[in-house]
């Protein structure tokens, strides 16, 4: 059991438990599951500016940055006392690929050429980093909702709205990674 | 405190998050590329598990453990969907994360993550001062 606990989750063990989030929070609590509102809600209490999207009665969503900062736990956690950083056992075709476009070093998480504070200050670290960042915050409130919102939590409430979302999210990734990230790297 | 429950969902979601490897920006990557099944086998048994537990749980009229009605979440379509979708998928496969797993990063250490967690604040918030004038 430990060893299972050490070692990467199969996609049929990981899903199905992302799966039940969904119904875990509203059960016990009434909530949907979702990450980018908290992005909204850290505006809404720190730099409102009288923007009417940030003028709500954020303290009734305070459940949802208590649900991230146990996010930020629970990676902690995974990384101290559950196996901890590894080289992800990606396929060789994307291996190839990426070494194709200037990577050589794959033994952990992330790339460590591209992520790392000696990088943000280069043209590319900000580009991935910051810019990144960025669109991730801007394009999920844009859309409301990301991943989590959208793709698990609406497509199985069979949300309309959802379904174009991830579609969307797709798109976007696939443009990125066919025709502009080859020029980044 | 009544908080603190959604403090440890947040935990176990960030634990699931980081041995499932979709913290990786090379399993994002891997995704993208169509070269392997784990992402897609993720978010679809994660979706097939999801709806059914919705099914299930109108069919029995299943309330809350405070015996609340459940509001099921409801995601309007409007054209914002689409461009911002897209805005966030480039987003998404430049840092290899999705919101959740900005978070998770951070906690497992890749600390610089703090950086690009902020301006996907700025990145909210931006797009709240220009949400009246955005195309939606």
């Amino acid at each position: 059991m430990l060893e299972f606990l050490n070692e990467p989750w199969p996609w049929y063990v990981a899903g199905p438990l992302f799966g039940l989030m969904v119904p875990l929070l509203l059960v016990f609590g009434n909530k949907p599951f979702g990450i980018s509102s908290s992005l909204r809600h850290v505006c809404a209490i720190c730099v409102p500016m009288k923007i009417n999207y940030f003028r709500y009665n954020w303290k009734e969503e305070q459940w949802n940055l208590f649900f991230v900062g146990g996010v930020l736990i629970g990676g902690f956690l995974a990384h101290r006392f559950m196996g901890g950083d590894h080289q992800i056992a990606i396929s060789q075709e994307t291996v190839s690929d990426l070494t194709a476009l200037g990577l050589t070093d794959f033994n952990s998480y992330l790339p460590r050429e591209i992520f790392g504070w000696e990088h943000l200050l280069s043209v590319r670290g900000f580009v991935f980093m910051v810019f990144g960042g960025f669109l991730i915050g801007f394009g999920t409130r844009y859309a409301n909702g990301c991943t989590s919102g959208h793709s698990i939590t609406g497509m199985a409430n069979f949300q309309f709205g959802s379904l174009i979302a991830t579609i969307s999210f797709f798109a976007g990734g696939l443009i990125m990674t066919y025709f502009i990230l080859p020029y980044l790297m | 405190m009544k908080n603190l429950k959604f403090l440890f969902f947040g935990i176990i979601f960030g634990i699931i998050l980081t041995k499932s490897e979709v913290i990786s920006w090379f399993r994002i990557q891997e995704m993208f590329r169509f070269q392997a099944f784990h992402m897609y086998g993720i978010i679809g048994s994660a979706i097939v598990v999801a709806a059914i537990s919705l099914l299930i749980m109108k069919r029995l009229n299943v309330r809350t453990s405070d015996g609340e009605e459940i509001i099921y979440p409801v995601k309007p379509y409007h054209k914002g969907v689409i461009f911002g979708g897209m805005i966030f998928g480039f987003g998404w496969a430049l840092t290899g994360a999705c919101p959740g797993p900005l978070y998770a990063l951070i906690g497992n250490g890749y600390t610089v993550f703090i950086v690009t967690l902020f301006f996907a604040i700025v990145g909210a918030w931006v797009y709240g001062f220009f949400k009246e004038r955005l195309i939606h």
